[in-house]
This record gives structure tokens, sequence and C-alpha cells, in this order.
């Protein structure tokens, strides 16, 4: 599977280079426009000294390495939600008679350099914040555990959203709203939102563990909702058990592909 | 090569009140033997397509039992894929913005054929179907009838024992037509690979098929030689006239 994507996507990459210019302007559009988010972060310290008991690094940092999962994992995966498109138009039938993951094909659909600009963004944020903060070993291991927890969860969310393209072929902006709302979502401290959602993250569609809960103990936090101290290192469990559930749903949807007419 | 046994596959459409069940294909049975030279024929939306994607593992029947190369196709799919060839005439299965040779390269390393296989494959392929004047042009620029040839090249590189046409002469002129012809007859006499080919274009089945099978409403409603299907109907001539018969009564009595 791995050697498939790289194949793809390298292949990919040197189709692309026939257009190098809008390459580039996709890139540093995708920066720029990610960094107007850290403006908005930056303008609304401005005028407060802390967001909802988070000082302005801490701020950065949950930012940043929820920005960092995310952008990889979109980077790698985000293309499955064009699944519907794809059904539509036929072309899903044509990844199926390859002997290759469907779901590598659709993720690597169409790879390129403009896939970069987000990742690079959110690595830079992470990067100042953590200069800031000067965090100890005994906790900062926990930072690349987190982006992979991240990126599987996130990655899992991309394939639940294409799994339910497969029912609703019509509305793919439905599964967007996990998706990309689940990236916004983690930018800011979970403490900003009510009690009911932040429930909801955690036991039902476990965003709070790409970074909020990891993040708790990097920060070495009191959770302000109270919940059990061990939910700090459940990230890597919660991201199997998304990614299982993920990956049934995905062969589920498969088996019921009914594809299209001609 | 090819078994089907009591196959169905239905769709549900429509929402809520106005839900019907669409039976696309029905108790379809059939056999094919391998180096055997098949056309499958019906009108449209009789279920040819529907047919062909539960061969190619595309679509999961509900109900039935399907082996191809000795394996279930929806079960199967990607092993499947490295015994058969797959062509739809209606969409192309090359990547739109390599060039033919990336796109053929490419299928070497996802089909793991051996650079020796591959290199000599592609030579006599590229010899038959004439491909080397664009070999290195993108497949979006290519004319219907280059692209149609590129992609046949593609279904054949890993030398599978089946191939699986979908309409694979739709909008060809007479010369690239009469071109597909031969090479799909010197590709079954010389390599002995099965095919199976469904088609609107009854030349397609008079030059190329010693069998043939119609199916209409979902049902197999004739299996066997050209010469079998032109008795059916003893008053009319020409196969067309035949076809076109059966099609508008709607079944066939042998």
């Amino acid at each position: 599977m791995v050697r498939t994507y790289l194949l793809l996507a390298w292949t990919w990459l040197r189709a692309s280079a026939q257009y190098p210019g809008q390459l580039a302007t996709m890139a540093i559009g995708s920066f720029a426009v990610n960094a107007l988010d850290v403006l908005a972060i930056w303008v609304i310290f401005e005028h407060t000294g802390s967001l909802a008991g988070f000082g302005l690094a801490e701020v950065m940092f949950l930012y940043g390495s929820a920005g960092l999962s995310f952008a990889l994992s979109d980077m790698l995966f985000g293309n499955v939600d064009r699944l519907s498109q794809h059904i539509r138009t036929g072309t899903f039938d044509t990844m199926l008679i390859r002997p290759a993951s469907a779901f590598v094909q659709m993720a690597v659909d169409r790879f390129g350099v403009h896939r970069f600009g987000r990742t690079a963004q959110a690595a830079v944020v992470l990067g100042i914040a953590l200069s800031q903060l000067d965090l100890p070993w005994s906790r900062a291991w926990m930072i690349p555990v987190m982006v992979v927890c991240g990126i599987v969860i996130f990655a899992s969310v991309f394939a639940l959203g294409g799994a339910l393209q497969f029912l609703l072929t019509d509305a793919p902006e439905v599964a967007n709203a996990f998706t990309y709302g689940g990236g916004t979502l983690t930018q800011y401290p979970l403490s900003v939102y009510g009690g009911e959602l932040v429930r909801g993250v955690t036991f039902v569609v476990p965003l709070a563990f790409v970074n909020w809960q990891p993040g708790l103990f990097v920060l070495d936090r009191q959770d302000p909702f109270g919940l059990p101290y061990g939910l700090r290192f459940a990230a890597p469990l919660a991201a199997l058990i998304l990614a299982a559930v993920a990956a049934f749903a995905w062969r589920a949807g498969i088996r019921r592909y009914r594809s299209t007419g001609s | 090569m090819i078994e089907v046994d009591r196959v169905g596959r239905s769709f549900t459409v429509g929402r809520r009140r106005t839900r019907t069940t669409v039976h696309a294909v029905q108790d379809l049975s059939f056999t094919v033997e391998a180096g055997e030279f098949v056309g499958y024929l019906g009108p449209n939306g009789a279920g040819k397509s529907t047919t062909i994607k539960m061969l190619t593992g595309i679509l999961a029947p509900t109900s039935g039992r399907i082996q191809v190369a000795g394996l279930d196709p929806a079960r199967r799919r990607t092993a499947l894929a490295r015994k058969i060839g797959v062509v739809f005439g209606q969409r192309t299965t090359l990547w739109w913005d390599l060039p033919l040779k990336d796109s053929f390269e490419l299928i070497r390393h996802l089909y793991k054929v051996d650079r020796v296989d591959f290199r000599r494959r592609l030579d006599e392929l590229t010899g038959l179907l004439d491909l080397a004047g664009f070999m290195n042009t993108p497949v979006r620029q290519l004319s219907l009838g280059q692209r149609m040839r590129g992609d046949v090249t593609a279904a054949l590189l890993h030398s599978p024992a089946v191939l699986v046409l979908d309409e694979p002469t739709i909008g060809l002129d007479v010369v690239s037509k009469a071109a597909m012809r031969e090479f799909l007859r010197r590709l079954n006499a010389d390599h002995g690979t099965t095919v199976l080919l469904t088609t609107h274009d009854l030349g397609d089945i008079e030059k190329l098929c010693r069998r043939v099978m119609l199916i209409d409403h979902g049902r197999l409603t004739f299996d066997g030689t050209l010469d079998d299907l032109r008795a059916t109907v003893p008053e009319e001539t020409s196969i067309e006239d035949v076809v076109a018969r059966l099609y508008t009564d709607g079944s066939v009595s042998p």
C-alpha cells in the first residue's frame, strides 16, 4: 500500500511539473490563507491576555500541533472527500479494475505540491510555540505521539466521510462538516466550547485526542472539564479504534457501491 | 474461465414513498470456456454493463455466484485484476495528464510485471496497434481512436487470460474499427486469450464472435452461435434485422 502510494504520488508530481507556475501560486496561496488564521489568534491576544485560560504560546501550541496533524492527513488522504465526484463521473470504476487499494488510489489522485502549503504553515506555528514554551523532555515526548495519532484520527475521519459518500452521492458537503469542521474545531483550546460538545468529541468522534487531551499533559494543565487523568494517554487507543471503524465503514461502502449507468 | 450461476443484481431507486426495486440482472447463468470469443448483446439498459461490472468485481451481485479465472470477483477484486484485462469504450482507464508511455510504466509497477516481459509485450502491442507516433503525448490530447488503442494496450500489458471489453468500437471510424477488430481476432487466435465483448455494432459480432449471448430486461434470452441466432428469425435476412426483431419482441423461442 505504501509502495503504491509513493509510486502514484511520484507519478502525479511529475505530471504536475508541467505547470510549475500554477503549482507555486497554489502552494503560496494555501500558505498565505492559513497564515491569516494565525493572525486572527494574534489579534485576539492583542485584546486579552488569555483565551479560556491559555496563554498565547499555549494556544499556538494547540493550534500548531492540531494543524500539523490535519495538514499532513489532508495532504495524504484529504482527496478521499472527492469520492462522490469520482462516482458520478465513473472514474471510480476505473480505480476498481486496478490491482491496488481503491482507498490509496483515491487518496493519492492528483497529488501535487499545492498539498504542502498548509503543512509548512502549521509546522512553522508549532516551531514558534515550542521555542516560547521551553518544555521539559519528560513531557515533550508526547508531541510526536500526538501528531501521529492526530494524523490517524483525521485520516479515519476522511475515510468515514468517504464511506458516507457511497450512500450520499449527492451530498459530499455532509462529510466535509466532519473533516474540515474537525480540523477547525481542534485549532482552539476545547475549553472555549461547551461541555456537551467536548464530551461529544471525546467519547463519540474522538477529536479531543488529536491535541487537547495529550496537549494538557504536555502543557501540564488541569482539565477544565474534570475528565479522568488517564485520558491524556489514550490518544493511540482512540486512534486505533477510530481507524478500525473507518476501515470497516469503507469496506462496507465498497460492498454497497452501485456505480453509475452505462 | 467465466462461470455465472443464477446471478441477480437489483437496485433500489427513489426516496421513501417512490422507492422501487429495479432488477438490472435476474437469474443469469452462463459459462465461458478458455479461448472462447463471446459477444454480449442487448438493448440499452438491458443489463450488459451491470454484468460486466459484476464480472470485474466493481459491483457485488445481490444473489448467485460468479467465478472468473477461479476467483469470486467482488471478494477477490485486486487478485482478479492481475488476471483479467478490462476496457471501457466510454471512458479511459489511463491517467488523463500523463503521456501514454508513463501510464504504461505505471501499470507495469501496479501489476508487478517483470521488466523483460513488459518490454517484449509493449513492443509487440506497439507494433500491432501502431502506437509509436503518440507514445509521448498526454492522454487528454489523444484522438478517440488513439486513446482506445492506448486503453487496449494498457489492459493487455500484464498478459491477462481474460479480456473484457465494454463497447470497444464505440465512436471509432471505419478504419480504426477494422484495425481494432483485426487486433482482437489475432489476440484470441495467437494468444488464446478469452474475450468477452459487449457492443451495439453487429459488425463486431459478425467479424469476431463465434458465440453470441443476448440479454434483455436483465435476463439471458439467447445463447448460441451466430447461425443459430439467424435461424431464430428465418424471415429476416440481415443480422441487424434479426437482432432488431429480437429486441422488440423481447423473447426468443429457439
